[in-house]
């Protein structure tokens, strides 16, 4: 992998018009969903309905840019065939690659579309190189999206030892946990990332407001309490407050979002081929704002990689979108573990 | 049905383990996972110190497994499991797919498909299967019926494993949530989760415990046990994994194999166990339900 090349930037697509914003406003790539279980941001009123799909694939390639299709949760015995369907629609609508998890679906997409591209999606797990070797090895992936759990230097450490691309996480909201080892949620509501493509699902979810304050439960458990002047949070069970020996405090994670905008040159110079940005749940107006933002820095740290530095006004931009409009460099950072 | 003691997941300090598999040595289980699987900065037992435990179990007529660690990061984590995969004496569970490519690579055809590689259908299980696995430990969210179903579709069956009892590995992170709540950083823990032996509960604002920060990773707060379903399990796998806990496990173990033996009812063991657990009971995964739920069938 040259160290020249150009950082691919793949934007959020949980709708035809999001795909069309992040197109407009300079995205490589949009990645999307299926409007079932078979993608990992199964929502009430987001993804694609094949004719939409076909729409946005026409599109983005009338443009030059590329679609990526996720297929992120793990089939089951029983819905098997629901996710090679999957597969085969992807393939017969052109898609330019699909992002997997399972190696079982993974076998079956590189049997029977030997021309596909194949991603090895966040859910797949893989934070080392030997384990992205291993989906190389078998089925010919060409991509991998790493979990948020590496530092910088552990990055590099993968990037030099793989023949695959190594796409991270840029901006959006912050999964504390591997992607893929996260059973939280299922735990609490019998819905999970894994197998529904889920996390803290809406249908359990419960705002009241009490004595205490505006709560927010999920399937019942206390997730978190507001005061009067503080803006309640969507009950995502890692970002809430809890006791942890009597203090009450964020014992997992704050509610705040990933940004890397900063260190773009450093991840430029270890030969990360391409940068997602989460949020296919937001809305286009925030696919617009933060699409536009990273073109601009991805063209800039192209240009001159040694002279470039976040603007003020990229960050505060990013921030207004950020949850609880705060940012975190979260794991590429040490101190952050 | 055999038993199994999973690895120990929490940080206890050097004699301690060393006591509590002595005192395993003459226990009803079958087959024992020793091995680091949560966190590398853990010290007080070195590889070498694991293959010392596991010749006495094995002295003992145990199996011993070496279980690998869940989450790998570093060089230094892939240098560990080079040499968990390089000893040729015990099994390996790999619980990453980097330790599956290791041990296919390395020709083992014995290992164990741990419970973090996410199977959830006949496909992966087969190409596993093809890779060297020769045993299936389940990941503790899957259901009895989607489990059932998983086996029913294998063209060869395999030996499969169960979580029976103990509180769930639910997560991992880069981040350590002890040393967050010490407000230390990672790298400079301090190994304050040293000695904590069961992991500290972390409560609902309304006191309700929900989860238990164990470092990196983060487990349900009450104690999934299958002691109630046992009848149902029976077909389903061949063998049932209890957890250690800081304390009663090896009283655990003896209420599973009473239940297992006809020597004791099942509603007597449960009742008479949930004495010894560190908090209240929840089965609910194995009926396809919230896992933090006890879910008693009509």
């Amino acid at each position: 992998m040259t160290q020249s090349q150009r950082i691919e930037l793949v934007c959020p697509a949980g709708s035809l018009p999001a795909l069309k914003t992040a197109i407009d406003h300079g995205a490589d790539c949009v990645y999307l969903g299926f409007k079932d279980a078979t993608n990992a941001r199964n929502f009430t009123g987001l993804n694609f309905d094949p004719a939409q799909m076909r729409e946005g694939i026409a599109y983005a390639h009338a443009r030059r840019r590329k679609v990526l299709l996720a297929l992120n949760t793990y089939p089951q015995s029983a819905n098997w065939a629901g996710w090679t369907a999957a597969v085969d629609r992807a393939a017969e609508f052109g898609i330019d690659a699909v992002i997997l998890a399972d190696p079982g679906l993974m076998a079956y997409a590189a049997k029977t579309h030997p021309q596909l591209r194949l991603h090895l999606s966040v859910q797949g797990s893989a934070t080392s190189y030997e384990a992205i070797n291993f989906y190389h090895e078998r089925f010919g992936i060409q991509r991998a999206v790493l979990p948020r759990v590496l530092s910088m230097a552990q990055v590099e450490q993968v990037v030099g030892r793989t023949p695959v691309e190594i796409e991270v996480f840029g901006f959006g909201g912050l999964c504390v946990m591997v992607e893929g080892r996260c059973a939280l949620s299922a735990y609490a509501t019998g819905e999970s990332p894994n197998c529904n493509g889920a996390c803290s699902p809406g249908k359990h979810v419960r705002w009241e407001q009490t004595p205490q304050g505006m709560e927010t439960r999920l399937n019942g458990i206390l997730i978190d309490r507001f005061g009067e002047q503080e803006r309640a949070g969507y009950p995502t069970l890692c970002k809430g407050r809890f006791e942890v020996n009597d203090e009450t405090y964020y014992a997992i994670e704050e509610p705040t979002s990933l940004n890397t905008l900063e260190m773009l040159p450093e991840l430029a110079r270890i030969g990360v081929a391409a940068i997602k940005i989460e949020g296919r749940q937001r809305s286009p107006a925030y696919v617009a704002q933060v699409t536009k933002v990273w073109r601009a820095a991805l063209d800039r740290v192209a240009a001159d990689p040694a002279g470039f530095q976040a603007l003020p006004a990229w960050m505060a931009e990013l921030n207004k979108v950020s949850e609880g409009q705060s940012h975190t460099l979260g794991a590429y950072y040490r101190p952050w573990k | 049905m055999k038993l199994s003691l999973g690895p120990l997941l929490y940080y206890w300090p050097r004699q301690s383990v060393l006591d509590f598999y002595a005192g395993i040595a003459d226990s009803p289980v079958d087959i024992v996972h020793l091995g680091e699987t949560v966190c590398s900065r853990r010290h007080e037992l070195r590889l070498d110190d694991w293959l010392e435990v596991a010749a006495m179990l094995a002295d003992a007529g145990k199996e011993a497994v070496l279980s690998t660690q869940s989450l790998i990061e570093s060089e230094s984590d892939l240098k560990t499991l080079r040499r968990v995969v390089g000893q040729p004496r015990f099994r390996v569970e790999a619980n990453d797919m980097a330790a599956v490519r290791l041990l296919a690579e390395a020709g083992r055809r014995d290992w164990i498909a741990g419970p973090t590689l996410n199977v959830f259908n006949p496909h992966t299980l087969g190409l596993l299967i093809e890779a060297g696995a020769t045993r299936w430990a389940v990941a503790p969210e899957m259901s009895g019926a989607a489990l059932a179903e998983v086996r029913a579709a294998l063209p060869t069956p395999i030996e499969t494993e169960v979580f029976g009892y103990g509180r769930l590995p639910l997560a991992h992170s880069a981040r350590c949530f002890t040393a967050r709540h010490y407000n230390l950083q990672k790298d400079n823990c301090e190994f304050r989760c040293l000695g904590i032996a069961d992991g500290l509960v972390l409560r609902t604002r309304e006191g309700e415990p929900f989860l238990t920060l164990n470092g990196v990773q983060t487990q349900s707060a009450k104690v999934h046990t299958l002691l109630g379903d046992l009848s149902a399990i029976e077909g389903c796998a061949e063998i049932l994994r209890i957890s250690p806990q800081g304390s009663h496990t090896r009283a655990i173990v003896e209420h599973f194999r009473a239940t297992l033996d006809g020597r004791e009812a099942p509603a007597e063991a449960l009742a008479a166990s949930t004495g010894q657990m560190p908090a209240a009971p929840c089965n609910g995964f194995w009926h396809g339900r919230p896992g933090v739920e006890q879910f008693v069938p009509a």
